[in-house]
């Protein structure tokens, strides 16, 4: 549609709306999908009609001015008043013409915008209220299924809370193992939970999984693997559970030994999924044939087989750990974890409205 | 599955891998923490590496690398590995295969 203004424009300063100029064929101004035909051939065409037409007309006109100078006077005025009506009569159908184009295409160009603006506003309205700004994630385009994982680990948060409420409420009130049974499996429950939710999410995207996008900006510090770390779960727990038997100390020690040797495990796992990555990208790298793109995205799908270990053996270490206590630690050890972790999104949210020196 | 049975039980610990898959190597790298050093076969660089993909498979292996054999018999894949290692038991079926402490 610019493209028809700057032409009407273009044909404006080649003086063809000035009066007497004749374009010889208005139909061959314009193309057949309506825009406006100025080649430079068509532009010499008129020039050449223009000469012509000018000449006869001026010729005409002259002749007839002369031998009826007086008599025909008032006829010549009329022709020539008629001839400048025909001329512009034209002249304002030709513009009314590429408005009209203007008009359509601009049309067409606000409703793809709308379309757009109604997308963009239904995904964002899959990223619901987040409070804390940073559980917010923006890729560009925003994948559904993230979408919905992040909408369900809000909710999996408010009611850790309320878990961790009840716990507290109970171990305070001395209420009965059998009681302290449910919530403790309720707890474990929760968590189990949340790693299934992780797995849908690791299929979805797994680069979203491994920002931590989805958690809070302390939490992200200490995050190995798209989640926490078990052997230092259990360092923040072991304190806690304090008194421990002889044999529940020693079993929780070579569980965090175990646990360490996994997680070590792991992440050289990582370490050389990126190095194999790294070396596959690089490969003859200021060369035109290009690299292994299809090795490389093997190596991008084998990242999910990571954060799925990661999360196996988080899932395991807390299994372990409930058979080694008691029920009554057991639901200390899931009270302290809920805590901490509730402490470090505070933690979070405080950092995030300090306020800042005015620079 | 004769061709990979006949390896398996060519030494104490063996594990069938292949040589872009990082999940293998990180089973490999456990397996030395323990002070085991497994054989560790690439099925990938072997002409008949497809059928004993399959044969792995169908012996019940969750992923058919890695596949990890103690003593001839089948453990499983890196699930498995992980679950036994957390719980101890690992450490007690590799203690006859320790070859450091």
């Amino acid at each position: 549609m610019s493209a028809t203004s700057t032409q009407i424009a273009a044909l404006r300063g080649m003086g063809i709306y000035e009066p007497f100029n004749h374009i010889s064929s208005w139909a061959d101004a314009f193309r057949d999908d309506g825009s406006l035909n100025i080649g430079p051939s068509t532009i010499v065409q008129v020039d050449a009609g223009l000469d012509n037409k000018t000449e006869l007309v001026s010729h005409e006109s002259m002749e007839t001015y002369r031998s009826n100078q007086e008599e025909h006077k008032p006829g010549d005025k009329l022709q020539r008043r008629l001839a400048q009506n025909r001329e512009a009569a034209r002249k304002s159908r030709l513009r009314k013409k590429a408005y009209v184009q203007q008009l359509e295409s601009s049309r067409l160009k606000l409703a793809q915008l709308e379309q757009e603006l109604e997308k963009a506003r239904h995904q964002g309205a899959y990223l619901g209220n987040a409070s804390n700004s940073s559980r917010v994630g923006f890729s560009g385009t925003v994948n559904p299924e993230i979408a919905a994982f992040e909408m369900e680990y809000g909710h999996w948060v408010e009611e850790q809370h309320k878990q961790i409420s009840e716990l507290r409420k109970a171990l305070q009130a001395h209420i009965t193992d059998i009681e302290l049974r449910i919530l403790v499996e309720n707890g474990l429950n929760h968590y189990n939970n949340l790693f299934r939710m992780k797995a849908d999410a690791a299929k979805a995207d797994v680069f979203y999984l491994i920002s931590g996008k989805w958690r809070t900006s302390v939490e992200r510090f200490f995050q190995w693997i798209g989640g926490f770390r078990p052997s230092e779960l259990l360092n923040v727990l072991m304190s806690q559970l304090e008194p421990l038997t002889d044999q529940q100390h020693t079993n929780v020690c070579n569980l965090r030994q175990s646990s360490q040797q996994a997680e070590d495990a792991l992440t050289q796992g990582i370490d050389k999924l990126q190095q194999t990555l790294s070396q596959s990208i690089a490969a003859d790298v200021m060369g035109v044939g290009g690299y292994g793109q299809i090795d490389a995205m093997e190596n991008l799908e084998a990242l999910e087989g990571f954060v799925n270990q990661a999360d196996h053996l988080r899932q395991q270490t807390l299994q372990h750990l409930s058979q080694i206590l008691t029920m009554r630690q057991a639901a200390r050890g899931l009270l302290a974890l809920g805590e901490y972790f509730h402490r470090l999104r505070a933690l979070s949210s405080l950092w995030a409205a300090r306020p800042r020196e005015p620079t | 599955m004769e061709k990979v049975l006949g390896l398996a039980s060519d030494q104490g610990v063996v594990i069938f891998i292949k040589s872009t898959c990082c999940l293998c190597y990180t089973v490999k790298i456990l397996f030395q923490e323990i002070g085991v050093d497994p054989l560790v076969y690439e099925i990938d660089h072997d002409p008949e590496g497809r059928e004993m993909e399959k044969a792995l498979a169908k012996m019940g292996c969750s992923s058919p690398v890695p596949a990890v054999f103690i003593g001839g018999k089948l453990l499983g894949s890196t699930n498995e590995v992980m679950s036994l290692h957390l719980s101890g038991s690992l450490n007690q079926m590799l203690k006859p295969y320790q070859t450091q402490t």
